[in-house]
């Protein structure tokens, strides 16, 4: 029977009263006294030389009161990468200056020019149309083979080239994975474009700056994942800021994906606007700026080869990655590429030589870093293409020449640093292929045929790595930051908790989540836990949530606190029932002395803790609230084999998803309502990479889809009903809930499932497409199929 | 976007040429033009009023006329600004030769677009420059021929300028 409370139970979402019913605090809900408006000027060239900023017209326009410009910052610091890549040659990765504000240069189009507070936005709006930007315009460099070539125009001309870094892993195996290919049975190559992405989360970004004169201390409300990294990264790097003059806010937020990980310039800019002018600064972005500042997604350019010996075993894989960086590096760009790509590149599989080759370049684009999967989405999608195109040409089932090389035996050393602790693919495979029902496919592509349209089977396996760490490793990788969680968990003198998570919640549901663990733990109600998040005011030190982390290292933190509440409880819980501490045993809600009917209630010992009359002083201090930091061993591994039909018009080229299947392996999974939304919500977004989305660019650097009327989101009539399962889970063997995350599952899985499945829906109707790439649009379809 | 297109004028080719030199015609046949001033010799300041799609903007900008070889072939260069709604900019090489029916003009355009002109327009923008460059080379013919068809000059009240009136003033 379900539970109705604790872990595995699925009550219903408490954050979406407020959510569904209008009376969120969103960060364009707060307003503060006295407050200016922010406009910023952005340039419509995607790379020119700033020869003049004339800013006296508008500084004379109606209720403008400043207008910075890139002098302003010259003197305080620029935007700052959290990670640096070290090359293939042992020599650091490039990493240009990025300015708050567009100085010398503008790099793309987007990149911000000035910032002008008025009285109200309209005439911040009004005066940015007086500024006379005098710019002279260079070539732009978008494509990014046309970048490496010598000769091209420099992004950033102190640098002398557009590569970022040249990245090789394992490189001491760069030989023998060769070796390995030259001598190979059968090798296959495909040659993809992993498609740039807009990231669009439903909120766009806000920032409001206030400045307290009296206390000296800055505030800022944002739209971010972790605002404790907003701090760090605004207050010491960008504004000379310490921390305990500096408090970041990040409310109700509506959506991230990765896009709100980042310190983006506005940040900085409402802060330091608010500080100047000692008045709170907002700025709302548009839903154009949102598509031409924040962070990009994906956007490599890929030539994989998986080489196999005459059983069809894999013998090794190459891969050749341009990787695009846009035109600044983003907060944590570097490493999504490299150590965030290039270590999932063993698959679900144990070929045991791999060699990842990545070259990041600079364009002038909008820079680009993690979204949803971050990596992993790139190394899947690779992977499982070519091992799909390995099988049609040596004409083996696609799922047993996966089941062939999966590894079977945990803990798996892949060659490509990573250990897989738990797993169990085949479980996965033997459950998918029943609940997507494979024996019934041959007559459903008959129904499909019947109707004029061609029906595809795409499978596909995935492993992923999530809540990224240790510590100690993630730096030994150029991490600039530590990867740990940390709560604070408060009991009040009646017994209910507040848990200060350094988690946060833009819609993934930590304010229901978190109470079901705690509530399994103590045996208390729900009801009585509260979760608190997103203002370094009240919460502990923490790195926020991304990477699907929050219940994989911030759900442990919890629990490392809890246990520490759970043990001093218990030793008052001993004194008040003159009871040996170890005999205690908590259960319900209630203290019992074990082997006798003696016992006292939760609240009891909550009380005793706080009017401590009865209370054992000389060997515990009063008081019941712990803080615990955890920081894992390793990261966890969920992995997922997925199934989707398509049909394809052969008239239109149009593809309809008729079925979707998963089989998930999340570990130990805490609220299956929550994770299976999660699921939904992935494979949706990579349903929308595979069919709909894409950030297009023109040769001078233009972004031409910029709008919803050209960048295509997928909506609820693109996608079927799902038929998910997550009950074939192998417990995460390093953290205390076993849980291994859910978040970017569904991105990561998807977008290879539906690629295979078009591909296989053209081959049944004779068309021999051996690749497509995404997005696979109607017209791409159908012209690949005039080919083919 | 590239665009190349002709049209046979009736007039000899110094007339073609000194219309293409007259800020009058200029600023009468450049779609949505309020203003237009300055000179051949120094270039043009222009003030264009244009709807793209869903972007109205008014774009100030300058137009210049280049490697002029009179009366074969010169360059019309412009680049306007629009404010938020991006830039515009372009140039049209402009060859004349004698024909049959008097002067053979030829066009080749060259044009790009920035901001948001680029990012809400882009599915229409060819078409759209298209579109602008009929209107002049119509108008320019207009200008100095008069109206293709005599019936179009019915509805033409007395403040608007009399078709072929350029023509009127350099011939008479």
């Amino acid at each position: 029977m379900p539970k109705d409370s604790g872990i595995g139970a699925s009550p219903k979402r408490r954050e979406d009263i407020r959510f569904l019913t209008g009376v969120g605090n969103y960060t364009d809900d707060i307003n503060r006294p006295g407050q200016a408006y922010m406009h910023v000027l952005r340039s419509d060239m995607a790379h020119a030389r700033i020869k003049n900023i004339d800013t006296a017209a508008a500084m004379a326009m109606p209720g403008v009161i400043h207008i910075f410009t890139g002098d302003d910052f010259e003197a305080i610091g620029g935007i700052p990468c959290g990670w640096q890549v070290t090359d293939r040659f042992g020599e650091v990765m490039k990493e240009p200056k990025h300015p708050v504000l567009a100085h010398g240069k503008v790099r793309h189009v987007g990149d911000p020019i000035c910032a002008i507070v008025a009285e109200t936005l309209a005439e911040a709006r009004d005066a940015a149309e007086a500024i006379e930007l005098d710019l002279e315009e260079l070539p732009a460099v978008i494509n990014m083979a046309d970048a490496l070539e010598s000769g091209s125009a420099t992004v950033h001309d102190e640098l002398g080239d557009n590569l970022c870094y040249d990245w090789g892993f394992v490189e001491e195996n760069k030989e023998a994975v060769d070796e390995a290919i030259k001598n190979a049975a059968h090798v296959t190559t495909v040659e993809l474009i992993n498609n740039r992405l807009v990231p669009n989360p439903m909120e766009a970004r806000v920032a409001i700056g206030e400045y307290d004169r009296a206390g000296d201390m800055s505030t800022l409300y944002t739209t971010s994942q972790n605002p404790h990294v907003i701090r760090l990264l605004m207050g010491a790097f960008v504004l000379g800021i310490p921390e305990h003059k500096l408090r970041v806010v990040a409310p109700d937020v509506g959506g991230g994906f990765g896009s709100k990980i980042y310190h983006y310039a506005e940040e900085a800019l409402c802060t330091f606007a608010a500080k100047t002018l000692k008045r709170p600064v907002k700025w709302v972005s548009t839903r154009t700026e949102a598509f031409m500042s924040d962070a990009h997604a994906r956007d490599h350019v890929t030539k994989i080869e998986l080489a196999l010996d005459a059983d069809n075993n894999f013998t090794a894989v190459r891969t050749n990655t341009l990787a695009n960086m846009g035109a600044y590096l983003s907060t944590f760009a570097p490493s999504i590429p490299t150590w965030l790509h290039g270590t999932l590149m063993a698959g679900n599989y144990k070929t045991p030589l791999v060699y990842v080759n990545v070259r990041a370049v600079f364009t002038n684009t909008v820079p680009v870093d993690a979204y949803r999967g971050a990596g992993r989405p790139e190394a899947t999608y690779q992977l499982e293409r070519v091992i799909d195109k390995a099988a049609r040409e040596l004409g083996v089932d696609p799922f047993e020449l996966r089941r062939q090389n999966f590894v079977t035996e945990f803990p798996y050393q892949t060659p490509v640093a990573v250990e897989y602790d738990s797993g169990d693919f085949h479980r996965l495979v033997d459950k998918l292929e029943k609940s997507a029902d494979f024996g019934g496919f041959a007559a459903r592509r008959a129904e499909s045929e019947k109707k004029g349209l061609l029906r595809g089977l795409g499978v596909n396996c995935f492993i992923e790595a999530c809540g990224i760490a240790p510590s100690n490793l993630v730096g030994q990788l150029g991490a600039r930051a530590g990867l740990y969680e940390s709560a604070t968990v408060r009991v009040n003198a009646t017994g209910g908790i507040v848990v200060m998570t350094g988690s946060h919640s833009h819609g993934q549901g930590h304010e229901t989540v978190f109470p079901q663990v705690i509530s399994e733990m103590i045996g208390i109600d729900e009801s009585m836990v509260e979760i608190v998040h997103g203002d370094t005011a009240n919460t502990p030190m923490g790195m926020g949530t991304y990477g699907s982390r929050s219940i994989a290292v911030g759900g442990p933190a919890m629990v490392r606190a809890t246990e520490k509440i759970i043990n001093k409880a218990k030793k008052i819980a001993a004194h008040l029932m003159e009871a040996s501490e170890a005999d205690i045993e908590l259960k319900d809600g209630a203290f019992s002395v074990a082997g006798t009917d003696k016992s006292v209630a939760w609240g009891d010992v909550t009380l005793a803790a706080y009017v401590p009359h009865n209370y054992p002083l000389e060997d515990i201090e009063p008081g019941l609230e712990e803080t615990a930091f955890y920081d894992p061993a390793n990261f966890t591994y969920p992995a997922g084999a997925y199934a989707c039909e398509v049909e394809v018009d052969p008239d239109t080229g149009k593809v309809t998803i008729a079925k979707f299947t998963t089989a998930d392996d999340f570990g130990n999974v805490v609220n299956p309502m929550i994770v299976e939304g999660q699921v939904h919500g992935g494979l949706t977004q990579g349903i929308g990479q595979a069919l709909m989305e894409n950030a297009a660019y023109d040769e001078n650097g233009q972004l031409l889809s910029a709008s919803y009327m050209d960048y295509a989101m997928p909506r609820a009539a693109d996608v079927p009903n799902f038929t998910v399962d997550h009950t074939n889970g192998t417990p995460c063997t390093h953290n205390p809930l076993g849980v291994k995350g859910c978040g970017e599952a569904g991105a990561i899985g998807s977008t290879p499932t539906v690629v295979n499945a078009v591909l296989d829906a053209m081959y049944s109707g004779g068309h021999k497409v051996d690749h497509i790439d995404m997005p696979v649009s109607p017209s791409r379809v159908w012209a690949a199929m005039q080919k083919g | 976007m590239e665009m190349t297109g002709s049209r046979v004028i009736a007039a000899d080719r110094d007339t073609v040429w000194a219309a293409l030199l007259s800020p009058d015609v200029l600023k009468e046949c450049v779609p949505g033009c309020q203003s237009l001033e300055g000179s051949a010799d120094d270039g043009f300041t222009a003030t264009v009023v244009q709807k793209v799609g869903p972007v109205k903007a008014t774009f100030k900008g300058v137009v210049t006329l280049q490697d002029r070889l009179p009366p074969d072939s010169l360059t019309l260069s412009g680049e306007g600004k629009g404010g938020a709604a991006g830039f515009a900019k372009g140039a049209a090489k402009v060859t004349l030769s004698e024909d049959e029916g008097g002067t053979l003009l030829e066009y080749n355009v060259d044009a790009k677009v920035g901001g948001k002109l680029a990012q809400l327009g882009s599915r229409i923008i060819d078409g759209f420059a298209r579109k602008m460059a009929d209107q002049f080379f119509e108008k320019f013919q207009q200008a100095i021929e008069g109206p293709a068809d005599a019936e179009d000059n019915a509805d033409t009240s007395e403040d608007a300028p009399k078709k072929g009136w350029f023509k009127k003033i350099v011939s008479g």
